[in-house]
């Protein structure tokens, strides 16, 4: 969305893109000189036509002393590139506009301390008060830890969540790095790690002697990116894009097929099935191999894809209101919320792919689905289909049946939970409940219950799902 | 313009000032001075200028003979004709015998056949030396395939010309025979060209027994009037690196492209290094650099290296150490990777480990200079090289030149490339044909064949900005860019910088440097303009076809201002 606030702040480039944090604007100080001491250096205007200017390299570090004169940074406007200088003496404390960064002419791209002393000031500055160096650069510059197109902007809190959840993860040993001392990672894998922000020090390798190479990185940004992604299954995030009150707007082609199958569910005899499945065991595999691109979306879909396999009768469906048609193939789908609509690309024989390759599909799936570019097969031919707004925290809720499937299950939120056990203790387990809804007219109660039975025990001894 | 030039702009009140990396508006050039017909003269021959070149009539063989015999032989055998070898001299075997037959040797023996002289060469290995066999030649082969490797694989690069191209594939053992294949193309023409000639091929190792006296192979001896030694260099490696030939290598081995490992360590910058740097990633490998400089690719102009490094070192799957040194490096062995040991290049304090899939020692040529008997004549190699004059007369260990002794090359580590040496052994030869001549180092130019190439001659900045100091003159940088250029620009290549490096005073030309499409064929203009002691106001007149990549170098000199008052070396106009 940040293409829409028409800002020429914004790179092409986002890997490369300074991260700010949102700005006070009370805290902007319109004058040149911020204090007596604390100068801004600016992105100068190099030719007539120039509007933005892209820092090719700082020739200086922060902390770098500079004498006036001396070339500070290299600046690539549309014309060539000049070296900039600085016309005082001072330090520089702090760079606001990294390497590869545009920023319009006139706008600070780094901060200039007289003393030594005003280093940490000049720093607290440009961290704290964000240096709006143009109107809403900060503001848009904050929503860019959301991946491209990710639609309508995920709330912040639950991004934050996620990336967090996913940063304190996968603490694992690196074979090649002699217990943790040392590092072995590619050129092209550090170079990766840096552009897209993953730390080294939390993936394990898969190269030769347990090298980090870039694919291991590739992965690790993939799981980051699903993790801070809308969360499948939601309608419209609440951030929704601007909607203008009192219009009318027609459904989009996806919302209207949307809206012809929510009807057509209406002639489909459902009921619903809660069940109440400790994760423990579940979180703590899926914190060991989130580090080789697991996705918990992919574990869950497996988890049911081997629960199915023990009762095919709920990858059943009913299509002529006559007879069961049993699925040869156990195809999960699984909901994803995007701008403006809603759709389940399918994640075929899960009961046989590895977790990995799983994983990896899903993420293939999502990337697709952002693009617009998934085939018919890709979302139409689900079996079973899942439903998670556990990542926005919803404890419970019940989902409706596409039409030609025989059930889907609604999964709420894994939370700590006071459990008592049987004899007679008072414990704290992660449990999260999920909810199926099935036709009838050929899945009936016991069989939901014994599958929800299965599906238990396996989440509760995932070892099955890595094989 | 000058590279510090200070110009406020705008906004008065900001802390930065400017000063422009290269020049790029067209409306800016100076226009031709109205002095213009004076200096037409620039296309005037400038038949004092230098060198052997006005000397050498093609084809003329008595003329050659008769410049011979006035000199430095006996009369009456002023009738050997060019192509005959000469005929043997009353007292010596032959007139000159050159020990090695690397493309200096080659250079040498061409010329001293066209002057008259009875030649040999020997050679104890193959004909074409480290050049045709295991340097310049194989690896530009390689690099020819990694240049279009990397433009298939340019997506953005193709997409911008409307191009479409499938997943580009290479195979190895193809890509490696066209390297072989083109090495022993080369070194058949070497040979063939020797002995349409009449040069005597001998195969052994030669010694120098004395003074003019030579053994080669077992134990045959002859004489010669004149030797030189041309044994060239072989890759150096540094102490403590075990060199195994498979995943701890040197430009020998890597030339031979027996694999292409996952992760290489790349052990040096220099332009080897960089080279193949470009070949290994175009085929998919990733590479740590590791250099003992603060700075990578040292040697070359600091700008340029800077430039280089953004285009070829940092967008590329390549990180690099740098003031470290490799203290130890162990072979991959029982399943084991290869092992670098870096330690810090000042205080060799251990500074990191490094597991990676194969290295490469690109830390520069040592001279192959044992086992040649310098001994017997009293010489004493530095650091194995053989010292020399500036006429490539050997130097004894008593700081006297030795008699009939003359060492080209790589062998004397004066200017360690293939055209030097070439050109070294042409310089002799006109010297032992009684021409003194002194070649100029500072007119030779360099290339390195990456993608896009770099090429010098003469100084770099600092280089000459220290030389300006000691002798008192002022010393001016004009710059410009592929940006502007048309050629670059349909090729989308506009990525680079040319950059001259000049005496504002009188026009002389220090040094240039190119990084960018096809530098490499761009320098010889300013190389030749060097040689023949052309000043920018002088060739700044000469017209370059549009539009071509030639024109950067022409806008180069254009930009170049020279003050106007400065004194001609050439007082006469000259019709033509």
């Amino acid at each position: 969305m940040a293409h829409l606030l028409k800002t020429t702040f914004i790179s092409s480039s986002p890997a490369l893109r300074p991260r700010r944090i949102p700005g006070h604007r009370a805290g902007r100080v319109s004058t040149h000189p911020v204090q007596a001491k604390i100068r801004e250096i600016f992105m100068p205007a190099l030719s007539s036509t120039m509007t933005e200017g892209k820092i090719v390299s700082w020739v200086k570090s922060e902390g770098d002393k500079l004498s006036k004169g001396e070339s500070v940074v290299v600046v690539e406007s549309d014309k060539a590139d000049m070296d900039v200088e600085t016309f005082y003496d001072g330090y520089l404390a702090a760079i606001v506009v990294e390497e590869g960064g545009v920023a319009p002419v006139g706008s600070a791209i780094a901060l200039l301390a007289e003393s030594e002393e005003e280093i940490a000031e000049a720093k607290f500055k440009a961290g704290s008060s964000g240096l709006p160096s143009s109107d809403q650069s900060a503001a848009p510059a904050a929503q860019e830890t959301v991946p491209e197109n990710a639609g309508p902007a995920t709330p912040p809190p639950q991004a934050a969540k996620a990336t967090a959840a996913a940063a304190s993860a996968g603490s694992a040993v690196h074979p090649a790095s002699e217990g943790g001392k040392r590092i072995v990672a590619s050129p092209y894998a550090k170079k990766l790690a840096k552009e897209l922000k993953v730390e080294l020090g939390r993936i394990v390798g898969s190269g030769p002697n347990g090298r980090i190479v870039a694919k291991d990185i590739e992965a690790a940004a993939a799981d980051l990116a699903v993790a801070a992604a809308p969360a499948p299954g939601s309608a419209a995030p609440p951030a929704a894009a601007a909607v203008e009150l009192g219009t009318v707007v027609p459904f989009t082609t996806m919302q209207g097929a949307v809206s012809r199958n929510m009807v057509e569910s209406l002639s489909v005899p459902t009921f619903r099935v809660g069940y109440t499945i400790t994760t423990d065991a579940l979180d703590a595999l899926y914190k060991k191999i989130k580090s080789k691109g697991v996705t918990m979306t992919a574990l869950l879909a497996k988890a049911t894809a081997l629960a199915l396999v023990k009762h095919p009768v709920v990858n059943s469906s009913c299509r002529d209101g006559k007879s069961f048609t049993y699925n040869s193939n156990i195809n999960i789908a699984v909901a994803v919320a995007m701008d403006g609509g809603l759709i389940t690309p399918v994640l075929q024989d899960a009961d046989k792919v590895d977790i990995y390759s799983l994983s990896r599909k899903w993420k293939e799936l999502v990337d697709k689905a952002r693009a617009k570019q998934l085939q018919p097969h890709e979302y139409n031919t689900g079996t079973f289909t899942l439903s998670n707004l556990g990542i926005f925290g919803v404890d419970r809720f019940d989902a409706i049946l596409p039409p030609g499937t025989g059930a889907i299950m609604a999964v709420g939120a894994s939370q700590p939970t006071v459990v008592a056990s049987k004899d007679g203790r008072i414990g704290m387990k992660n449990q999260m409940q999920v909810n199926v809804t099935a036709d009838h007219r050929v899945i009936y109660g016991a069989d939901l219950a014994s599958f929800l039975q299965t599906l238990a025990k396996i989440i509760d001894d995932p070892k099955d799902l890595t094989f | 313009m000058q590279s510090s030039l200070s110009l406020s702009f705008s906004q008065g009140s900001s802390a930065v000032a400017l000063a422009p990396r290269s020049r790029l508006s067209p409306d800016s050039l100076p226009l031709a001075s109205p002095a213009a017909p004076a200096s037409l003269r620039f296309c005037g021959l400038r038949r004092e200028a230098l060198g052997f070149s006005s000397l050498r009539k093609s084809g003329c063989g008595a003329s050659g003979s008769v410049l011979v015999a006035s000199q430095n032989r006996a009369p009456g055998r002023v009738s050997a004709s060019a192509s005959d070898n000469g005929s043997a001299p009353k007292s010596f075997d032959y007139d000159l015998v050159i020990i090695g037959a690397g493309v200096g040797g080659h250079g040498a023996a061409l010329n001293a056949v066209e002057m008259g002289l009875k030649t040999a060469i020997i050679e104890g290995d193959v004909v074409g030396g480290t050049c045709v066999n295991r340097g310049c030649v194989p690896s530009k082969a390689l690099l020819a395939v990694s240049g279009r490797m990397r433009e298939l694989q340019s997506d953005h690069h193709l997409k911008a010309l409307g191009l479409q191209v499938a997943a580009a594939g290479y195979d190895r053992q193809a890509v490696a025979d066209h390297a072989n294949n083109l090495a022993s193309k080369i070194r058949n023409n070497l040979t063939n060209s020797m002995k349409a000639l009449g040069v005597d091929i001998l195969t052994g190792v030669g010694t120098v027994l004395g003074p003019q006296k030579v053994k080669y192979g077992k134990d045959n001896v002859i004489t010669a009037k004149d030797i030189i030694i041309a044994t060239g260099s072989v890759p150096f490696v540094p102490r403590g690196i075990e060199v195994d030939g498979k995943t701890v290598i040197t430009s020998d081995h890597a030339l031979k492209l027996e694999s292409v490992p996952d992760w290489i360590a790349i052990v040096g910058s220099g332009y080897i290094g960089l080279e193949f740097s470009d070949v290994y990633t175009a085929l998919g490998s990733e590479v740590t650099f590791i250099e003992a400089l603060d700075q990578l690719m040292p040697g070359f102009d600091p700008e340029i290296g800077k430039l280089a490094q953004r285009v070829l070192i940092n967008p590329r799957k390549i990180d690099y150490h740098t003031g470290v040194f490799a203290s130890k490096i162990t072979p991959a062995k029982d399943g084991k990777p290869v092992t670098i040991e870096l330690i810090d290049a000042k205080t060799k304090e251990p500074k990191d480990t490094l597991e990676v899939d194969a290295a490469l020692i690109a830390t520069g040529r040592a001279p192959f200079t044992q086992g040649l008997g310098l001994e017997n004549v009293n010489v004493v190699t530095q650091r194995g090289f053989v010292p020399v004059d500036e006429r490539m007369r050997v130097i004894d260990a008593n700081g006297n030149l030795v008699p009939h002794l003359y060492c080209i090359g790589d062998a004397n580590g004066k200017m360690m490339l293939a055209h030097a040496a070439s050109a070294q052994g042409i310089s002799v030869v006109e010297q032992v044909t009684g021409k003194d001549h002194v070649l100029n180092h500072l007119s030779i130019p360099a290339a390195c064949f990456t993608h896009p190439e770099i090429s010098m001659v003469g100084l770099t900045e600092p280089q000459a900005r220290e030389k300006a100091e000691k002798e008192g003159f002022e010393v001016s940088v004009a710059k410009t860019s592929f940006k502007a250029n048309t050629k670059a620009l349909a090729e989308n290549e506009g990525e680079g910088l040319a950059k001259l490096i000049y005496r504002p005073d009188n026009g002389e030309i220090l040094g240039v440097h190119i990084f960018g499409l096809h530098a490499a064929d761009l320098i010889h203009e300013v190389s030749n303009a060097i040689a023949l002691g052309t000043r920018i106001h002088e060739i700044k007149y000469a017209v370059h076809a549009h539009p071509t990549l030639s024109e950067v170098v022409d806008e180069l000199f254009k930009s170049a201002k020279v003050h106007s008052q400065a004194p001609s070396p050439v007082s006469e106009p000259v019709a033509v």
